[in-house]
């Protein structure tokens, strides 16, 4: 069951064909989906660890991807990220192919933290010099700080960044990635090393974000995580996708055999 | 042993006194050398960065033959730069031969594949680091080795040492295309193959001293800069 009231929210209900590309009060309808990936396979070692996954991800709302260890919840993110060109299928980010000026209208959070060795300041810094709309150098620094004090680092802002804890490093991982203002945010287990203090102070940080109209896309392996925070579930079992559930539904009655084992803890094969 | 001991004593006044014969052959070997990093590391930071992050059939070949070039004699390229820049050879009219010039192309020939080499392992290091980073940010090829590059600055400045160390040391190369001329092309090395050939022990040990200590001051140079990065968590 999610905690609405103590993230202090009101989930929006998932419109799945509405993008943030349009506007409330533009005229005609410029309806985009951020994120689709069409037809995704990969292959590696004669494994096939992909399954021509169809998959649409919108702008709003928090999705939680779910599934056991070897599912392919890294690489699909990967793949949709565009780190991971697929065997077959496309990937399109606004109707588009990927390419390096749209790359940060998607934000991407690593499981463990890549800070550059620089200051916590300009990891932030150098991550808006990279919009294609270019910020003054007093913009940078202005935008970079409200992002930094928005994850309680900007007291840290001078630090280096490599010398933070690892919960300070992965709030900052996210801090730099919201600065962009993405369209949408993707996270791999962004908490899976963290203790729950650190656990909490990062999910608050997620939904501050969704709740300012970041779609979120977050991979974990803690259930109640994904109860917490999830709209919607999209289960991962053999590199193919069992099921895209609303949250409640899901955790209420899971339609695959998988994601039944999986929620009572059994091995998933 | 007397002579040992009286040309030790000797070589001890000369650095005491500052001797000016000395300081002069100490300052062309600091001046070519350094020359010769700093025109190595305009080639080699670009090339070792550019090996590191750019992929393209014969690669590996390239990396390979930049490793085997680590360990050129010195000799062979003291014979090619002099064989390029005597008379009759295809820069001969540059009249640049038994000159300091002569002698910074020679050493900057050795030590560019040091550099180069040194750089593309540091670089390619951060970049399997950085590499997903910097694409998800965007980030295109020219600013991603600028990023490298200032990054791995420590470790830049390291392999520049290591260059230099192996450039202020050498003496095949500069005796070729130097030719060792009295206040013109000699330096510390050089001089120190000559004066211990002509007897003359106490030059060629103060020179030697000179030239152990460079070694030490280089190293703890290499080692205060790690030092450095790992205070500044830059490491």
């Amino acid at each position: 069951m999610r905690d609405d009231s103590r993230m202090g929210r009101n989930p929006p209900p998932i419109e799945p064909e509405t993008s943030v590309a349009q506007s409330a009060d533009s005229g005609p309808d410029t309806r985009v989906t951020p994120l689709r990936g069409e037809g995704l396979s990969l292959a590696r070692g004669g494994r096939r660890l992909l399954d021509c996954i169809d998959i649409e991800l919108y702008g709003r709302g928090v999705l939680a991807v779910l599934g056991p260890n070897g599912a392919g919840k890294s690489l699909l993110l990967r793949v949709l990220a565009g780190l991971i060109a697929p065997d077959s299928g496309s990937v399109l980010w606004a109707g588009c192919a990927p390419d390096r000026a749209r790359a940060t209208r998607l934000g991407f959070v690593f499981q463990k933290p890549v800070l550059l060795r620089r200051s916590v300041l300009a990891n932030v810094e150098y991550a808006l010099a990279s919009l294609p709309r270019n910020l003054s150098r007093s913009g940078r620094r202005q935008r970079a700080f409200e992002a930094l004090e928005m994850a309680d680092l900007g007291a840290l802002a001078r630090s280096p960044a490599r010398v933070l804890s690892g919960g300070e490093q992965q709030r900052l991982a996210i801090a730099r990635a919201l600065s962009l203002r993405p369209e949408l945010l993707l996270l791999d287990e962004p908490t899976a090393n963290l203790d729950p203090a650190q656990t909490q102070h990062i999910e608050s940080l997620l939904i501050e974000a969704r709740n300012r109209g970041t779609g979120i896309v977050l991979i974990s392996h803690d259930r109640e995580q994904a109860r917490r925070l999830a709209d919607e579930v999209l289960f991962l079992h053999g590199g193919s996708v069992d099921e895209r559930t609303p949250a409640g539904e899901f955790f209420r009655s899971p339609k695959s055999a998988a994601a039944r084992a999986y929620l009572d803890g059994r091995l998933v094969l | 042993m007397q002579d040992f001991t009286a040309a030790f004593a000797e070589a001890f006044r000369l650095l005491a006194t500052l001797d000016a014969e000395l300081l002069e052959i100490v300052g062309l070997s600091l001046q070519v050398s350094l020359s010769a990093v700093l025109l190595a590391a305009l080639v080699g930071l670009p090339l070792g960065a550019l090996l590191a992050v750019s992929r393209f059939p014969g690669r590996g070949a390239v990396t390979v033959l930049l490793n085997a070039l680590m360990g050129l004699p010195p000799v062979v390229v003291g014979l090619l730069v002099y064989l390029a820049l005597s008379r009759s050879g295809p820069l001969g009219v540059l009249g640049l031969l038994y000159t300091p010039t002569a002698m910074v192309i020679a050493q900057s020939i050795l030590v560019t594949p040091i550099i180069a080499a040194l750089v593309r392992q540091t670089v390619a290091d951060l970049h399997a680091e950085y590499d997903e980073q910097l694409r998800v940010l965007g980030v295109g090829p020219a600013r991603q080795i600028g990023t490298l590059l200032w990054d791995a600055r420590y470790s830049l400045l390291t392999a520049m040492l290591a260059g230099f160390g192996r450039a202020i040391a050498e003496v095949g190369a500069v005796i070729i295309v130097g030719g060792n001329i009295d206040h013109v092309t000699r330096v510390m090395t050089t001089a120190i193959a000559l004066e211990t050939s002509k007897g003359d022990l106490a030059l060629a040990l103060g020179l030697g001293l000179i030239l152990v200590g460079i070694a030490v001051l280089v190293n703890a140079m290499v080692m205060g800069l790690r030092a450095t990065a790992a205070r500044a968590a830059y490491a």
